[in-house]
């Protein structure tokens, strides 16, 4: 008979080993999956993990990785810093949405104006929308006690029904007979978030992520708060004690975590989105929360974590496009692959034991 | 003018597929386990109803293959989430994309057929409606009166009180996740068996979400969950209805309604107990959090 | 990988991206596809994978077809699209409303490969639109509808207050009065494409209106589903929804974009092929009557067919006055016909309509 044990520390190997075997594992399961539905097992993962890296098309396809990754890291790293807490984020994906339209709000409301000042202030706008709309779980659960879970949770639903709203009224591009949609920012060179060095992919939103990933890092390691934040998460009476205020950590994360999900929205849709459209939110919020795990709540874990999710959507792009793979099969692999990273961790985890009595 | 019992009647049927992904839901979370793969659980449901019933000619052999398919579905969760500590919301997310997925994988030899039509029952109601009717009840009974039903709530209230009452906390959770597969699967059945009497990729539409909302909005009890189902499948129903008698709704504000509503029991249920430091009634006490028993 | 590697690898893709991807006659043509949904969708991406097979079938090995499935409009299109292009397209096919801005995008970056966008508005140097006169389909099945319903009521489940959709409704309405005059139509908005649940139960709340037949511009097989319970009849749409003959699906208006495929691929084979905006009906083969069934009778069906024919002959035109808006001013004078730019742009009812357009 086998026992789980906790640990106290994880051995550096072991850290970078258990995602290699988890990644290792899936290759094996999705291999038989490939050849079950019969596609060249070997051809299949080449390309949706080597291909998008060093294959043909690559240096189209590496920076790609970068923009697809952009989002899920900068919402990640802010879902981390609460989930460090025990505070339970779960409506990114409805800050994102709230982020993208009072950023593009800003946008729609200066149109046609140019002016330097314009995208510092959609940024500033889709931060606070999705500080905002962070805070009302923060806000009802420090004043009522409602679970921050299932309040942020219920606000994605009411942020998905704004942006159809919006796309269909009040921010209906005027020009656009009659479809829905907003007017496009990439068109309108003060509000748009282009590539920054061509060839690169590079937008302001992946800058913004890798300062994310270097502020979280420094916050949770050399400062106060961050200090705090990992007293709450693994001993909270302790550190109520020790005179950390709850309902200030509580408003702290579901705040910062916002405000990234919000700016993350905001670049989504004035660089590759380019539109409010009803589907303005396509899963990031949510993706996210995956990444923060498979990151192991830390900021190069994410930073890694979201791009091996990026490198899953690109490459699976890619064996739809040579191999004929049906998406849905990419989808079961992607679905695989996340089972099998979130069950490895189990290992930096636990430490495995016989069990001694019986 | 809008006959209300007709307008019911139609609320019934319309409500059948989330009540009854609810109603599992809420079995699951009683157990203290937050499942957000209600959607990943249904489609497959409604792919391997659709299919049993096509094969077997049968509906009622479909609907218990979707229960069965769910439950099947489920299981990468609860190893998960119970053997291999792994964190609930993430492993849940990771089941729906995984369901699916599965379910457009193996879906592609039924697509373009029709099910075999329904008999049915009391009112010209589905005999599945019934069903979800009587399960409201039969919920209710179990988890208030029976004493299987206590010590499902007994471990999600306190797992590590109910750990150390000698209950086993992985066996009643993993038996509550397969349940709540069940349920979810059924539920997704009604949408291909019932409603659409096809299979296409997608069909659930997000059916699953909608029941994740409606678990909070019942607050935890059986009864709620009716009243949320009602109250979800209502909006949607009641504005279709209005808008065919010709009366100007509007859509996308109306369906934001009920979201704000369940916001606004669940604050005000969470301040009351606030108030009076009641236990009971509201969110299991463990609801999401990892269970590790030390001995 | 250093940093000079990484310059040389994209200055590699700046010349991928202005060299031609060259396409001799030897090698076959490659030809790509875009699509919103599952080609298994029984529906919208169905028809249009259905028109890639018969691009397949019409040119065998002197093309080679390949496709995206499920590529949501937005944050992924470019990218998608982009993909398709280094594979080697030399034409591609981009078939939902919102790739438009991608597809432009993308197109400036690669001059030399040839796009097509479906239902969009937006044309370039190598861009071209095409779309459906889906219209012209709905006046058949309105003209059925007209003559079939017992309550005269007549219902309609939209999805968007869309040009199109709009003239689907009034070009359902014309010629559904013009059969019935005491015909009534209820129109609801479902607010989406696909979602079989809403669908059916839009399908109900027209059916506990009085309403007995009905036109739908949603894509699942969810309302015909509930019209057969009740013993009411529909249309099929998108696709044929030939599994739900004779009845409830009486007839269908079917989208057959392999005729507007085949046709464009083979001007870029023979070297005609021009930007264009190609907005095709039932003459040009796109938009398909499916087979009208035995639940009709003779002579409906016979007066249906003759209408098809007159329309796809050019003899007829759907909005043809004496038309007025719903509002009750004059739109077209008698014998006048509608133009193009009007129909694209269409966000009103005609007169009769008692529905209102959500604004």
């Amino acid at each position: 008979m086998i026992r789980l044990v906790p640990r106290t520390d994880t051995p550096a190997l072991l850290q970078i080993a258990t995602p290699i075997l988890a990644v290792l594992a899936t290759m094996i399961a999705g291999g038989i999956l490939f050849a079950i539905m019969g596609h060249d097992p070997v051809a299949a993962i080449r390309t949706i993990f080597w291909d998008p890296l060093f294959g043909p098309a690559a240096s189209y396809s590496r920076p790609q990785l970068l923009v697809k990754a952009a989002p899920l890291i900068l919402i990640a790293s802010g879902l981390a810093v609460g989930f460090r807490a025990g505070i339970w984020n779960i409506g990114a994906e409805g800050q994102y949405i709230i982020g993208a339209i009072t950023g593009a709000a800003v946008a729609l409301a200066a149109y046609p104006a140019e002016g330097m000042w314009i995208f510092p202030a959609m940024v500033i706008a889709g931060a606070v929308g999705g500080w905002a709309w962070g805070m009302i779980p923060a806000l009802l659960g420090n004043w009522f006690g409602a679970s921050e879970i299932l309040v942020s949770l219920m606000l994605v639903y009411v942020a998905q029904r704004i942006a159809a709203w919006m796309a269909f009224g009040p921010m209906k591009n005027p020009e656009g007979f009659g479809m829905p949609g907003s007017r496009n920012l990439q068109q309108y060179p003060a509000a748009a978030n282009p590539e920054l060095v061509a060839g690169t992919g590079a937008h302001w939103g992946v800058v913004a992520a890798a300062l994310a990933v270097l502020a979280t890092w420094f916050l949770m390691s050399r400062h106060i708060r961050g200090f705090h934040i990992r007293a709450a998460g693994i001993a909270p009476r302790a550190a109520r004690f020790a005179g950390v205020k709850p309902e200030t950590l509580v408003a702290f994360c579901l705040g910062l975590s916002g405000a990234l999900a919000g700016m993350a929205g905001l670049f989504e849709v004035a660089g590759p989105a380019g539109q409010i459209t009803d589907k303005v939110g396509v899963g990031y919020g949510f993706t996210a929360i995956i990444v923060a795990f498979l990151g192991r709540l830390h900021p190069v874990g994410i930073l890694l974590a979201g791009l091996l999710l990026a490198l899953t959507y690109i490459g699976g792009e890619l064996a739809q496009l040579t191999m004929n793979l049906p998406a849905a099969t990419v989808q079961v692999f992607q679905g695989m692959l996340l089972f099998f990273l979130l069950g490895f961790d189990l290992l930096t985890r636990y430490r495995i034991a016989r069990r001694i009595t019986a | 003018m809008i006959d209300p019992v007709a307008l019911f009647l139609l609320l019934l049927s319309a409500s059948t597929p989330i009540l009854f992904a609810a109603l599992g839901e809420l079995v699951v979370e009683r157990a203290g386990v937050l499942n957000l793969g209600v959607e990943g659980m249904m489609i497959v449901g409604a792919l391997s109803g659709f299919a049993a019933a096509y094969h077997t000619g049968n509906p009622f052999l479909g609907f218990a293959a979707a229960a069965g398919a769910g439950a099947l579905v489920a299981l990468p969760f609860a190893i998960l989430t119970q053997f291999l500590m792994s964190n609930q919301v993430a492993s849940g997310l990771a089941l729906t994309l995984f369901g699916l997925g599965l379910a457009a994988l193996f879906g592609k030899p039924v697509e373009g057929v029709k099910a075999p039509a329904m008999i049915s029952g009391p009112l010209g109601l589905n005999w599945i409606v019934w069903l979800g009717l009587l399960m409201v009840p039969a919920i209710w009974w179990f988890l208030n009166r029976s004493r299987a039903g206590l010590i499902l709530r007994g471990v999600g209230e306190n797992h590590d009180a109910a750990h150390a009452l000698g209950y086993n906390v992985r066996r009643v959770r993993i038996a509550a996740i397969a349940f709540g597969g069940a349920m979810a699967g059924v539920g997704g059945a009604f949408i291909s068996i019932a409603t659409v009497l096809q299979w296409t990729e997608g069909m659930t539409a997000g059916a699953g979400w909608i029941a994740l909302a409606i678990v909070v909005f019942s607050n935890w009890t059986a009864p709620g969950v009716l009243a949320g189902a009602w109250l979800f499948g209502g909006v949607t129903v009641l504005q279709l209805r209005l808008q065919a008698a010709g009366v100007r709704v509007p859509v996308q504000l109306l369906s934001m309604a009920p979201y704000l509503a369940t916001i606004i029991v669940l604050v005000a249920i969470s301040a009351r107990q606030k108030l009076s430091r009641r236990a009971g009634g509201t969110a299991p006490g463990s609801l999401g959090q990892d269970f590790h028993a030390l001995r | 990988m250093n940093r000079r590697q990484l310059i040389a690898s994209v200055a590699a893709l700046t010349t991928i991206s202005l060299a031609a991807p060259t396409w001799a006659q030897d090698e076959p043509l490659k030809v790509g596809f875009i699509y919103v949904g599952p080609i298994s969708d029984g529906g919208w991406t169905y028809q249009h994978d259905q028109g890639r097979l018969a691009v397949e079938a019409e040119f065998g090995d002197r093309v080679e077809t390949t496709y995206l499935e499920s590529v949501p409009e937005g944050v992924d299109a470019e990218r998608a699209l982009t993909q398709l292009a280094l594979a080697g397209n030399d034409v591609i096919y981009a078939t939902s409303f919102g790739y438009m801005d991608a597809v432009i995008n993308v197109a400036a970056k690669f001059p030399d490969v040839k796009f097509e966008h479906n239902t969009g508005y937006k044309r370039a140097d190598n861009v071209g639109t095409y779309d459906g006169r889906f219209y012209e389909g709905r006046a058949v099945t309105g003209t059925i509808a007209g003559r079939m319903t017992k309550t005269n009521k007549i219902g309609y489940i939209a999805t968007f207050p869309i040009p199109e959709v709009i003239q689907g409704i009034n070009s359902a309405y014309i010629h559904a009065k013009k059969v019935n005059p005491d015909v009534e139509m209820k129109v609801v908005w479902a607010y989406t494409w696909f979602d079989p649940a809403k669908e059916a139960d839009a399908a109900n709340a027209l059916m506990a209106e009085g309403v007995d037949v009905i036109l739908q511009h949603t894509n699942s097989t969810a309302p015909l589903a509930q019209l057969q319970q009740q013993g009411k009849i529909g249309f099929g749409q998108a696709a044929d929804m030939a599994s739900f003959a004779p009845s409830p699906r009486v007839s269908s208006v079917y989208n057959n974009w392999g005729a507007h495929y085949v046709k464009s691929v083979g001007r870029i084979l023979d070297g005609t092929w021009k930007p264009e905006a190609v907005w095709g009906g039932i003459g040009d083969g796109i938009v398909a009557i499916g087979e009208i069934t035995e639940a009709v009778p003779a002579e409906v069906k016979a007066e249906a067919e003759a209408l098809r024919d007159k329309i796809g002959a050019g003899e007829y035109h759907p909005f043809t006055g004496p038309l007025n808006k719903a509002d009750g001013s004059a739109w077209l004078a008698e014998g006048q016909t509608a133009t193009d730019e009007e129909l694209s742009g269409m966000n009103f009812f005609v007169e009769g309509i008692t529905a209102e357009i959500p604004q």
